[in-house]
């Protein structure tokens, strides 16, 4: 299973298995990760599951829909322009290996 | 017991609000379903389309109750809970002793009261969503009939009608969504549906159900394959009741989520709270309100004193359509909208008495979390000053910051 890595505000990486066509938030919250909360469980709906990509990140990544991108104004941390929602990303062998890190808060 | 009385208690046990210390003990969470804890709105979206399964909405892997003390009991039923013995009895009459007691017992379809309703099915549980998918499975082109034009009974028309069959709503009310909604989010969700091939009635009940057919109050007959209803939901008290907790149309609690026994909270559906949005006791039937309540309750069983104060929002995906709702706008007397219905963005602010008590946000996910924040914090906005052309309001905010 593709392994995501997950770097809490504090520096504390967490690695976890997650599984084909679940997404990065789900491989979080699944695993009880503190960090990203996904108030709406994934409905594109609440921006509380707010990432940045690792900025050495290499690996494709979804494109950004115009949902994302609004909701992207309004999360509890600033929008960087490595910002997204981790419940759009969703998880398959070619990003295996990707990094996130997770801001202060999420409300 | 302290059955009737309103809130009299038990003669023993602590007073009134005297709390009892935060629990060092395990957690047991017991439910009646043999699945682990999941999200229920996928079931009527991604879930029923075939585009996830069971592992895809389960809210917690197995091994992470365990990691942290949860004691998972599943297919189980609590059917007593004797408050001075402080013990839940399950229905393999074995007992569960407790500290605190939450009821997050949620609700149940509400049956449909005419004949042939054993030929209808409910969408409320993974069982019920794979009963369905059995029925719809490789077939196109099945005539689908659902009773009741709220969320659920149009979410499951939007996705049935993609799979490919042909759909026909019948709502009792003039209006779909008539509970939820203003009348214009519903006019366009309307013609959406329509746009789709999907038949919507409205202002017609069902009369009776036969084996393929579907008789309504008015005397049409409509063939059916398959008949769903989504008719609302009765909240699960029975135990509560019995218990002698205080029930009307749900557990009645404060604003603390608590009963009148100090051990003893509702949570979720089954819960009918002292709202300071809505000025009175409510029940929500969200996924919002259900985790934003188990937060506030679990805090204030370690110790905290705040009270449920969580803004209600909602949504809803309809086809390509994100409805999103923030506050409550039942009983609005005011709408303005804001955007181009036409192009199938825009935003209806309700008012009651010239205050904002609610925007229902149409594929404008901005004026949705934007609305969020103006509606947590109180809000200067008045019908004049949202019907002004042009106005937006993401700038109108930023211009008043």
């Amino acid at each position: 299973m593709p392994k995501i890595t997950y770097v809490a505000h504090d520096g504390v990486e967490t690695v976890v298995d997650v599984a084909q066509d679940d997404t990065v938030m789900r491989g979080a919250v699944l695993n009880g990760i503190k960090g990203i909360v996904a108030q709406c469980g994934g409905g594109a709906s609440c921006g509380t599951c707010h990432v940045y990509i690792d900025p050495e990140n290499t690996k494709p990544l979804s494109q950004m829909h115009q949902v994302e991108d609004e909701l992207l104004y309004f999360t509890a941390c600033e929008r960087k322009e490595n910002s997204r929602l981790s419940c759009q990303i969703p998880v398959t062998e070619e990003q295996d290996g990707l990094v996130v890190h997770m801001p202060e808060k999420q409300l | 017991m302290a059955a009737g009385g309103g809130p009299a208690r038990a003669g023993a046990g602590p007073p009134p609000r005297a709390r009892p210390p935060p629990p060092r003990g395990p957690i047991t969470l017991i439910g009646d379903e043999q699945a682990a804890p999941y999200q229920r709105p996928p079931l009527t979206k991604a879930y029923l389309a075939g585009e996830t399964d069971l592992a895809g909405l389960v809210l917690r892997q197995d091994s992470y109750y365990d990691d942290h003390g949860i004691k998972l009991v599943r297919d189980e039923r609590v059917i007593g809970v004797d408050r001075q013995a402080r013990v839940a009895v399950l229905g393999c009459a074995r007992t569960v002793g407790y500290d605190h007691l939450v009821f997050a017992t949620g609700a149940r379809p509400r049956p449909l009261p005419i004949p042939g309703a054993e030929h209808v099915l409910n969408l409320r549980t993974v069982a019920d969503a794979d009963a369905i998918r059995q029925r719809l499975d490789g077939q196109i082109g099945l005539d689908v009939v659902v009773i009741g034009g709220g969320f659920i009974g149009l979410e499951f028309a939007a996705v049935v009608r993609k799979l490919r069959h042909e759909v026909t709503v019948v709502e009792a009310q003039p209006q779909v969504m008539q509970r939820a909604v203003s009348a214009e989010t519903a006019q366009h969700l309307v013609g959406r549906h329509r746009s789709e091939g999907v038949q919507i009635l409205t202002g017609t009940g069902v009369a009776a159900v036969r084996e393929g057919l579907v008789e309504l109050t008015d005397g049409t007959v409509l063939v059916a394959d398959l008949v769903v209803a989504g008719i609302g939901v009765i909240p699960n008290t029975e135990v509560a009741q019995r218990a002698g907790l205080t029930v009307d149309n749900g557990i009645v609690v404060d604003a603390h989520l608590g009963t009148a026994d100090p051990r003893v909270y509702a949570v979720g559906d089954c819960a009918r709270f002292a709202s300071t949005h809505a000025g009175g006791l409510i029940r929500l039937e969200s996924v919002q309100n259900a985790t934003d309540q188990g937060t506030t309750v679990a805090a204030a069983i370690m110790g905290s004193a705040e009270p449920y104060t969580a803004l209600p929002w909602f949504w809803s995906d309809q086809y390509d359509v994100k409805l999103q709702t923030a506050g409550l706008t039942n009983g609005h007397d005011r709408t303005v909208t804001v955007g181009d219905p036409s192009e199938g963005r825009f935003s209806v602010f309700c008012f009651k008495n010239d205050r904002l008590i609610g925007i229902e946000a149409y594929n404008r996910p901005i004026d949705f979390l934007m609305g969020r924040r103006i509606l947590e914090g109180g809000n200067s906005l008045t019908p004049e000053i949202v019907a002004q052309p042009g106005f937006d309001l993401r700038a109108s905010q930023q211009k008043a910051a």
